[in-house]
């Protein structure tokens, strides 16, 4: 698979709305993954903190068909990746050799997922408010409520990752070269969303119980993002290719910043053994916001080193 | 070469590198035919191309390839020109088609690969897929435009403006198994003269299963900016790869969030 690149190939132009796209499509994808865990194997007062999860995952989510629409040359043919509207070949469209056909696909279904999650922690949230009952019953409980949360969840981890792929799935010099893309935005986005929902409990007193769970949970998946991005330069190496990196260090530097900065938060919080846990907080700080904005600073320059990197 | 045109049979063209002699006259009638207006001219300083690359107003681009040494071997002896009338290769296996989420890219009647205007949306996957930097974006329909191997001429039973018009014969058009047969008499000719670098690029399935456009190259194909036939590969070979990449690390954050969340003994 790792040959020595040459390649001869076009840049195709994927810029500002994409890099925007990648980036939300990470959280919209990590929040609703970290949402659904946090609420099924989470503590009862996790709920909080999922319900924030699966408010990002829908607002995030509501950026992205704009982005990606915006990007297209004839904006009003954003259908066409959906619907094949050759004459006398009319069907709907899906090329799983194709993930940006798969992706469309994915952005449709998970969309119907993150809205009705959404909808439900909104109504949850309203019933919490007008009565004094600790625990209303959900409008989606039960195996069927799980079941949900688990297909959207699967769902979620796809998304937040095929767009990797996407790349890979090119001639592309830096992308083509390389498998890591998709785990690394997959690892990339889901920190990201832990940092994300963590800085958003400084707004909702209830979910501050699960801050010491997302700084240890966003420590995991920033050594697994870590171990990822060294497997990506290796490869890359292999095939030749990383020397086109170099002009954009100051976006790796930031992304590595990004890293670094949630394994400092959460090196109290990583202590895994059976009687032990994150240690709790009593609020997100002033330290919790810096940590929170360097992750997303940095969830958005690896992107965006990605992308500029190979064009 | 006067050939009957039929639906369902495979056409292409043979493009004989060694005896162009970068007149430009493809490109002339490319863009006559097909009405492309060109980009503003510009002085490239590069050789005598001004034309640059190929893109959606140049179908064809005559390429110059400065393969000149400094000092020739001895009076009449030295390396020359490379000269190649670039063009779309309608591969067989087309790296466009492999990643085009809309179907626009087709291949038509001919065996050849064709953009539908009215289907593309312009997502440029084709452009990030062609290892020939052959297809760009057109500014004014804001879609991707490339060779049709005049689609519409065939249909009416001509032969596309570039071979018409080429004066040497350097781009031949015709079916595809006459023009292989043509070139391996072109080839056992050359290497018979003593040219033993002579070589043909896209002629069997070792490119991209075989190239509809396909040459005579004297020299490696990198030289051409061509990739070479361990470099040929599709985008979709790494569709398993990357997946698979994506499904571990999905698991592993899994595990991760199960152990950062699990109901434990923190209150």
């Amino acid at each position: 698979m790792y040959l020595a690149a040459e390649h001869f190939v076009r840049a195709p132009g994927w810029t500002w709305y994409i890099l925007g796209y990648f980036f939300f499509a990470g959280l919209s994808g990590g929040s609703y993954a970290l949402a659904t865990l946090l609420r099924l194997v989470g503590d009862a007062r996790d709920e909080a903190a999922a319900r924030i999860g699966f408010y990002v995952s829908f607002l995030t989510l509501l950026v992205c068909p704009v982005l990606l629409t915006a990007d297209l040359g004839v904006w009003t043919r954003f259908w066409h990746m959906l619907v094949n509207v050759t004459p006398g070949d009319s069907s709907l469209n899906f090329t799983y050799g194709s993930p940006m056909s798969v992706g469309v696909w994915a952005l449709f279904v998970f969309g119907l997922f993150t809205t009705v999650s959404a909808l439900e922690a909104f109504v949850l949230d309203r019933r919490a408010r007008s009565t004094s009952s600790d625990g209303p019953a959900r409008p989606l409980g039960g195996v069927l409520g799980r079941g949900f949360n688990i297909a959207g969840g699967i769902l979620a981890l796809f998304f937040a990752s095929y767009t990797g792929v996407l790349l890979s799935v090119s001639n592309q010099p830096i992308w083509s070269d390389t498998w890591m893309l998709g785990g690394l935005f997959l690892a990339s986005g889901l920190s990201g969303s832990a940092a994300l929902i963590t800085l958003l409990t400084r707004y909702r007193a209830d979910a501050v119980f699960s801050l010491g769970r997302l700084h240890e949970a966003d420590g995991y998946f920033s050594i697994l993002e870590l171990v990822l991005l060294v497997a990506f330069f290796v490869t890359i190496a292999a095939a030749g290719t990383a020397g086109r990196t170099l002009p954009w260090l100051p976006l790796w530097v930031l992304a590595l910043a990004g890293i670094g900065s949630s394994l400092v938060a959460a090196r109290g919080h990583m202590r895994i053994r059976p009687s032990g846990g994150s240690a709790v907080i009593a609020r997100a700080g002033t330290d919790t916001l810096v940590v929170s904005l360097l992750v997303l600073v940095g969830v958005l320059a690896l992107r965006a080193a990605v992308i500029f990197s190979a064009q | 070469m006067a050939t009957t045109i039929k639906p369902g049979e495979s056409y292409g063209f043979f493009t004989d590198t060694s005896i162009c002699i970068g007149c430009k006259a493809c490109e002339v009638a490319c863009k006559e035919w097909n009405q492309l207006e060109g980009h503003d001219g510009k002085f490239l300083a590069d050789s005598f191309d001004n034309t640059g690359q190929l893109d959606d107003q140049n179908w064809r681009h005559v390429k110059f390839i400065d393969n000149v040494p400094d000092q020739t071997v001895d009076a009449g002896n030295g390396k020359a020109w490379l000269m190649m009338s670039d063009v779309c290769k309608h591969c067989k296996h087309a790296s466009c088609m492999d990643v085009c989420p809309t179907g626009a890219i087709i291949r038509t009647e001919f065996n050849t690969v064709f953009i539908q205007q009215d289907a593309c949306n312009g997502c440029r996957n084709c452009i990030a897929a062609c290892p020939y930097s052959v297809i760009s974006i057109n500014q004014k329909t804001g879609t991707a435009h490339k060779c049709t191997l005049c689609y519409d001429r065939l249909q009416g039973g001509l032969e596309p403006a570039c071979s018409k018009a080429c004066p040497t014969q350097s781009i031949q058009f015709g079916p595809l198994a006459d023009l292989q047969k043509a070139a391996d008499v072109r080839l056992a000719a050359l290497h018979s003269q003593g040219v033993t670098q002579a070589e043909l690029y896209g002629r069997d399935d070792k490119v991209y299963g075989g190239l509809n456009a396909f040459f005579l190259l004297m020299d490696k194909p990198e030289a051409y900016g061509l990739p070479n036939a361990d470099n040929a590969g599709l985008p979709s070979r790494n569709n398993v790869g990357g997946y698979i990449g994506a499904l571990v690390t999905a698991v592993l954050g899994v595990i991760a969030g199960i152990v950062a969340f699990r109901r434990r003994g923190t209150s």
